[in-house]
């Protein structure tokens, strides 16, 4: 089984590198909260990252959209370095989708509004053209009846989906999901997910924080587990969960896996 | 209610529809339940002084049965107000709050109605006229010098001026505040743009027209070119201000905090003062500076450090993810802030903008202080003329500044209760 998981890597790695993080460190103050992160994502892998809390996991995607910045190390994206560039920052992010925990739709539009701010204004879309492209995705969340609507008036699970149909909206070669579930209420979890394992399957590179062990179980390519700002192990995930090498991955696996 | 129980009738389990609440918990039922027959004796505390008094009415007094009916709720409301009053009831409710409230205004408006009608002088050529009613208004003083208190010292035949100016503001004031869309954004570009220069044209003169030198404005005209410059001017400011304390960038905050903490840590009065006798010994000789333009810059600074205060409160009040989804989409810091952030932000702070802009609008008047004669000014001016000196006309002068600066501010406030009303519109988070 491990030989299958080094295999579908190794094929993978024929393809582009969409994400390389090398020597990657970064401190909260003087709190080291990534050491030594290395890693490298080819397009169109599903990679899921656990850990505890405070292992740094978060931290590390929000390093890869430079909402956190790094101190040390090299971090590449879609071929293009991550510096205090700010060209280079906002053309990554152009390409680089992101779902956060709490959604952050923008309250103050409706859920067609937030479709298409960033189409019309970054990428310089019509209205017209944006405003399809929305209904589109607005179709594959299965939710286009609410587009009139403000955040607010919808559930959860509704509004996570329009998250990720906003950053869907802006065609992204890499979509980063940091605890998409962990704010929704247990019903509306699979809903969230459905869209995500859908989106896996069509080939997109993701990068995912989450606790969904079946999610990870069904859709990654490779799972990775983090503690105390380290990268500890990495594996297909039938070997991460089935033999874990490590004492403090087993311990973590028994911690979620024991109910 | 046991009652409610028996007819309700049931449903299968996952079949129960929402039903509406009971009559007897919403509206004018409900006011009364709770008000006044809450318990046994709550009831009875009602209903018995009612009686006694319906019935003393009735029968021994003469009364009509509709007359009766009045006096014995006025009278069992009397008694529940010393029930409460007496017995210490700890909550005091409406119905007190009511009456009282009720009997204070009462007494507020027989006074004022009686100074500002009844008893007043509708017109009057002096103060002979005037002293004939001292307890009333003077309002044949405030006809008489009306124009006055309008314009100021602008020429008599210049005056058409100002009305076309006044015509134009409103013409794009209104649809900027009640335009949709296009024609607002339109009528804003206008406003800001266009306006100013026609404006000080046609007031000021040139291109043909007789020169009106600033130091003949006055009246509400004078005021309201101070209020219009200072409101349209904090704002913007204010915003860039707020921005700018809070930028990541040492030398622009600073700059900010420097320039905020100066114009709120001085009086207004000290600055228009400064501008007016200070400011003219710094500049070279020869080179003037006019007087109003002064005094427009100085109330202008002074709010936009308020504004941007108020602004700032807005800004802290929008969650960190706000920020952090509109960079994830890779919008610029300027798109952020105009398409996100401030939307939400000036939304919040309506309260405090109106606020600002309310307190500005009164502020005017000090610049009486450096010789400009705003309303309240020309107003002041006009008491001082032995021709009116009567009793009330004092009174009456300031009078008539309240309800006028009472006017503007409502008007201001209430367009802002509608403006929240809009912008709250299915946007609860």
């Amino acid at each position: 089984m491990a030989e299958a998981a080094q295999q579908k890597v190794a094929s993978a790695a024929a393809d582009e590198v969409a994400v390389e993080l090398s020597g990657v460190h970064k401190w909260y103050g003087s709190f080291h909260v990534l050491k030594d992160i290395n890693l490298t994502v080819y397009a169109r892998e599903r990679i899921v990252i656990c850990g505890p809390s405070g292992s740094g996991k978060s931290t590390m995607i929000r390093c890869i959209n430079r909402l956190e910045e790094h101190q040390r190390g090299k971090i590449v994206v879609d071929g293009i370095e991550l510096t205090n560039d700010i060209k280079k920052i906002d053309e990554i992010r152009r390409e680089v989708g992101m779902v956060f925990q709490h959604f952050n739709l923008f309250p103050h539009l409706t859920v067609l509004q937030n479709l298409t701010l960033a189409p019309i204004w970054v990428r310089k879309q019509s209205k017209a053209e944006a405003e399809r492209t929305a209904m589109h995705y607005l179709e594959r969340v299965k939710i286009p009846e609410q587009a009139a609507k403000f955040p607010g008036q919808l559930s959860g699970g509704q509004q996570q989906r329009v998250a990720i149909a906003r950053s869907l909206c802006m065609n992204p070669k890499i979509m980063l999901f940091d605890e998409p579930t962990s704010a929704l209420d247990p019903e509306m979890i699979a809903e969230v997910l459905d869209v995500m394992v859908e989106l896996a399957e069509e080939g997109m590179t993701m990068l995912c924080v989450t606790h969904e062990m079946g999610f990870a179980r069904r859709v990654a390519d490779r799972v990775i587990f983090m503690d105390e700002g380290q990268i500890i192990e990495q594996n297909a995930p039938e070997t991460f969960f089935n033999n874990p090498q490590h004492e403090r991955t087993k311990l973590f696996l028994s911690q979620i896996l024991g109910h | 209610m046991a009652m409610d129980d028996v007819v309700t009738p049931r449903y299968a389990p996952g079949q129960h529809p929402a039903l509406p609440a009971p009559a007897s918990t919403v509206g004018v039922v409900g006011w009364l339940r709770a008000n006044l027959f809450s318990t046994g004796p709550d009831t009875s505390l009602t209903l018995v002084p009612f009686g006694v008094a319906f019935l003393a009415a009735a029968w021994f007094g003469g009364v009509s049965i509709m007359g009766s009916i009045v006096i014995g709720i006025l009278i069992a409301v009397g008694v529940r107000i010393v029930a409460r009053v007496a017995f210490g009831n700890p909550v005091i409710d409406n119905t007190v709050l009511t009456i009282v409230g009720a009997i204070i205004i009462f007494l507020i408006a027989d006074v004022l109605l009686n100074f500002t009608i009844f008893d007043a002088v509708w017109s009057a050529s002096g103060r002979a006229d005037c002293a004939k009613s001292p307890d009333g208004a003077c309002w044949g003083f405030v006809t008489a010098r009306f124009s006055q208190f309008m314009y100021g010292f602008y020429p008599d035949a210049e005056r058409w001026r100002v009305d076309v100016t006044g015509i134009f503001a409103i013409a794009l004031i209104v649809p900027i505040l009640f335009g949709q869309g296009r024609i607002r954004a339109y009528a804003v570009g206008l406003f800001l743009l266009a306006f100013p220069i026609v404006g000080f044209i046609l007031m000021y003169g040139g291109l043909g027209l007789e020169i009106v030198p600033t130091n003949k404005w006055g009246g509400m005209m004078l005021t309201l070119v101070i209020a219009m410059t200072g409101i349209t001017a904090s704002l913007p400011l204010g915003v860039l201000l707020a921005l700018g304390r809070r930028s990541d960038m040492p030398a622009i905050r600073n700059l900010c905090i420097v320039f905020i903490e100066f114009w709120r840590g001085v009086p207004l009065i000290t600055v228009l003062f400064m501008a007016s006798v200070m400011f003219p010994l710094f500049l070279p000789e020869g080179v003037t500076f006019n007087q109003l333009l002064r005094a427009l810059i100085g109330v202008a600074l002074f709010s936009a450090a308020y504004m941007a205060e108020v602004v700032r409160g807005g800004l802290q009040a929008i969650p960190k993810g706000q920020y952090e989804a509109a960079s994830a989409m890779g919008l610029s810091y300027w798109k952020s802030m105009r398409l996100i952030v401030l939307p939400q932000a000036l939304t919040i702070v309506i309260p405090g903008i109106v606020n600002s802009f309310i307190a500005l609008f009164k502020d005017t008047t000090l610049v009486l202080i450096i010789g400009l004669f705003d309303f309240l000014g020309t107003i002041q001016t006009g008491l001082n003329d032995n021709a009116w000196a009567a009793p009330n006309v004092p009174m009456t002068g300031y009078v008539f500044a309240a309800l006028v600066y009472w006017a503007f501010c409502f008007g201001m406030s209430r367009y802002s209760v509608r403006l929240e009303r809009k912008l709250n519109t299915g946007r609860q988070h």
